[in-house]
């Protein structure tokens, strides 16, 4: 049916707005509940029927608290961080293809408009962790900072790869030339890279590094530096924070997706849709808490030396072998 | 936070009776506390002169290595937990669950057990102990295997073990510290093998020491420690001989006049009690020698100039009580 | 820092060695028990605090008040009274109170009794708001109670 171009958008506003927030409230229970699993406990069974109803009594309870600016701090930035780090995040979502027909915005450069939004949620932290004034704030704040910056690199230059494989930046495109059964995905595709899982490992690990998550997650590694860059936000400002990790997880697993495992297609080449999609993206998910409940975390300039010494090499030899198979064959 | 705990265990020897200092020796270090009790009984028996029957230094064996396997389970989970893993602490208390419905069972506590008298234990072991405890070591085997896999040779951990908080053997003699951290610098000092005590000179059990001093090495032995201790229990439970359990104690105990001294191998180090009587029933002064105090007073030294995380992994390797501390 | 390929493979297979043992502990059930919705039976040893054993030939408590408990108990913990009845051999109990605040369960006027009047109960699931509850516990009220 043919709806006027201002309200598709605007539906897809409220809906983005929509699957964000119920992503960032839901995916703390499948957390919580995941870990109980892992942990052969059972997680939050109290609150509504095995737990359904705890997000909404966490975020009563978050929501229920005052609001703390302490006294010294830049009070602008400091209540600015909290919504710059969640903004961004809706903001990906425009041109992430969920189904054949169902993508806010086609955008020829989709694939460099994710990883440029991406990107801000680093700033807001900074923005976050500087305006504390208190010094693990800051400390937590410029690792971050400094984590980010070195697993962009190598999630740059896979993405550049992937670039050289499909010959498109259109995210919509890059979902239609895996079509077929699953051995059609980029993530098999072998002929153009014969290392193309190694690329997708190399994502993955950057994607986890990107957002902060375990085995990475030094800024809230509580033993060390009380809550790292957010010590100083109470309530719902901290809150935030948390649903903005949950959105990145979001984004990353779905851009992994998209790119490798072929989006919407069907693994048995019939009957596509967004069924496929959100599977796929709650596989990945599944797998990104799988990994946080397993490992201890990495130390800081461990962090940093996978990064600088291992996976940036390991992805331009990836580079230039894709550009090099590709000459010759 | 060293120095809150404080409760003034030494000068509670002052004011009670030698049968009414039984329940502080278990809250010393809650965690080990069979191995405390022990060396107070065992002290009252050497300066008695106190026969003990065969079966209860026995069954005296049997819980200490029980709790020995059990302290060492919940410094294998907090330490995890300390460098970011969370989910084998759950695992450790897992099996750490068996072992105190174990001794649950026999002596009636979970944690302060006041189990060992003067003279032997206080209640028999029956059969369901006997069988439970063969089905924990058989239970535990495969246990210590997935530890091994999930956690011992995971390469984040290695990396942030190995190489790191070397504290050599050298520093471990300046600082008086024992127990795990000297053999993880390579001297296999053990008061069961230096001064046997009870039956353990006649057990077949090796003493795990590893010479590169660093973290790794430590978690290593404490692991190396739990299958050794599943060893010792299966000797015991083969040998265990029938008779009674309690010998025949005076009933009130007054130790003649001078100084008694017994130190047994607790899960962290060499403790040791120093009696000192004036022949009444009420001891001059007991003085204890908590092996963490020892442990912890070469983390200066040891940590200087040291990153944060790295730290944390030579706090967390020392496995400090602070109860043992403060006393 | 160098680092061989075989290294970084090597390291990178037992993280899914490690990723494989999760996974497998995952779909295994669970060892918690729901407490308060469900309880579990303690063992016949269990310490609880004491109580008083029943005579069953007169059904009343073996107490005979000899203090021995109190002397005997490292926490100061017991207070015991009793009188000496017409015609009976030895004095019967008629006040009986502990102190459950200090009490550290060691079983010293347990094994001290010389009548064996007193054994541990298996109670384990006491809350209470205040702490009058506990600091003057009854027992020859409890047995009192208890023949009903």
């Amino acid at each position: 049916m043919n709806i006027p171009e201002p309200f598709r958008l605007l539906l897809f506003l409220a809906g983005t707005m929509a699957f964000v927030g119920l992503n960032a409230a839901y995916l703390v229970w499948v957390e919580r509940k995941g870990a109980g699993r892992f942990q052969r406990r059972t997680g939050p069974t109290e609150v509504g029927y095995a737990g359904l109803l705890q997000p909404i009594a966490d975020a009563l309870k978050l929501m229920s608290k005052q609001l703390i600016v302490p006294p010294g701090v830049d009070a602008t930035l400091f209540r600015l961080a909290p919504l710059l780090v969640l903004a961004p995040a809706m903001m990906c979502f425009v041109t992430i293809p969920f189904s054949e027909t169902l993508v806010a915005r086609n955008i020829n450069v989709g694939l460099v408009m994710v990883f440029s939004f991406g990107s801000i949620h680093v700033m807001a932290i900074m923005l976050g962790g500087w305006a504390s004034r208190n010094k693990y704030a800051i400390i937590s704040a410029a690792r971050i900072v400094s984590q980010n910056v070195a697993y962009e690199i190598p999630m740059l230059l896979v993405a550049v790869t992937l670039l050289m494989v499909t010959g498109t930046m259109n995210l919509h495109e890059i979902v239609q030339q895996q079509a077929g059964g699953f051995w059609n995905w980029n993530f098999f595709r072998l002929t153009a890279n014969p290392l193309m899982p190694v690329t997708f490992v190399i994502f993955y690990i950057c994607m986890l590094a990107e957002t902060n998550r375990a085995p990475f997650d030094m800024a809230e590694a509580e033993s060390e530096l009380v809550a790292g860059a957010f010590t100083e936000y109470a309530g719902m400002g901290f809150g935030v924070f948390f649903m903005a990790e949950y959105a990145n997880v979001v984004i990353g697993c779905s851009l992994a997706t998209v790119l490798f495992f072929g989006g919407w297609q069907s693994p048995i080449g019939v009957l596509p849709g967004v069924f496929w999609f959100l599977l796929k993206l709650y596989l990945l998910v599944f797998s990104v808490i799988w990994v946080r409940w397993t490992f201890p975390r990495t130390q800081f300039y461990g962090l940093l030396n996978l990064s600088w010494k291992i996976l940036i090499p390991l992805s331009l030899f990836i580079l230039v072998l894709t550009s090099a198979m590709m000459k010759l064959f | 936070m060293p120095g809150y705990i404080h409760r003034m265990h030494e000068k509670m020897g002052e004011n009670r009776t030698y049968a009414q200092f039984l329940p502080n020796t278990s809250r010393i270090d809650y965690l080990s506390a069979m191995h405390y009790t022990h060396a107070f009984v065992g002290v009252v028996e050497r300066a008695l002169k106190l026969e003990v029957p065969p079966r209860a230094e026995y069954i005296r064996v049997v819980t200490s290595e029980l709790n020995r396997i059990s302290s060492h389970l919940v410094w294998f989970g907090a330490f995890l937990l300390d460098l970011g893993g969370f989910t084998p602490l759950l695992y450790a208390f897992d099996d750490r669950e068996k072992i105190l419905d174990l001794l649950e069972g026999v002596t009636g506590s979970r944690l302060t057990y006041c189990y060992y008298r003067f003279g032997g234990v206080c209640n028999d072991v029956d059969d369901d102990f006997i069988r439970g405890t063969r089905e924990f070591v058989e239970m535990m085997r495969p246990r210590l295997k997935l530890y091994r896999e999930l956690v011992t040779d995971n390469i984040i951990l290695r990396k942030r073990l190995e190489n790191i908080g070397p504290i050599p053997a050298e520093m471990c003699r300046k600082y008086g510290a024992t127990g795990p951290v000297i053999r993880g610098a390579g001297v296999p000092y053990d008061v069961r093998r230096m001064e046997p005590y009870s039956v353990y000179a006649g057990l077949d059990f090796e003493v795990p020491t590893h010479p590169e001093g660093d973290c790794m090495a430590r978690y290593l032995v404490r692991m190396e420690e739990i299958g050794q201790s599943l060893r010792i229990i299966e000797q015991v439970l083969d040998r265990l001989p029938e008779g009674p359990v309690l010998a025949k104690a005076p009933k009130t105990v007054k130790l003649p006049p001078g100084d008694y001294c017994y130190a047994v191998e607790a899960a962290r180090g060499r403790f040791a009690i120093r009696v000192t009587s004036d022949g009444k029933d009420i001891p001059y002064r007991v003085r204890l020698r908590a092996p963490s105090f020892s442990n912890l007073s070469l983390f200066e030294e040891a940590s200087a100039g040291m990153m944060l995380p790295d730290a944390l992994a030579v706090m967390g390797s020392l496995d400090l009580v602070i109860p043992d501390i403060d006393r | 820092m160098k680092h061989s390929p075989w290294q970084i493979i090597n390291g990178f297979w037992s993280l899914l060695t490690g990723m494989r043992i999760t996974l497998g502990q995952f779909f295994k059930p669970t060892v918690t028990v729901q407490y308060p919705h469900e309880s579990l039976k303690m063992p016949s040893r269990f310490r609880g605090h004491i109580v008083f054993v029943r005579d069953p030939a007169t059904g009343n408590s073996l107490c005979i008040a000899c203090k021995a408990c109190e002397k005997a108990c490292p926490s100061d913990c017991i207070v015991v009274d009793g009188i000496k009845r017409e015609g009976e051999k030895r004095k019967s109990v008629t006040d009986f109170k502990l102190d459950f605040t200090k009490c550290s369960l060691c079983g010293s006027c347990v094994e001290v009794c010389p009548t064996d009047a007193l054994e541990f109960s298996r109670a384990y699931n006491l809350a209470s708001t205040s702490k009058e509850q506990f600091h003057c516990i009854d027992l020859v009220q409890r047995l009192e109670t208890d023949k009903k």
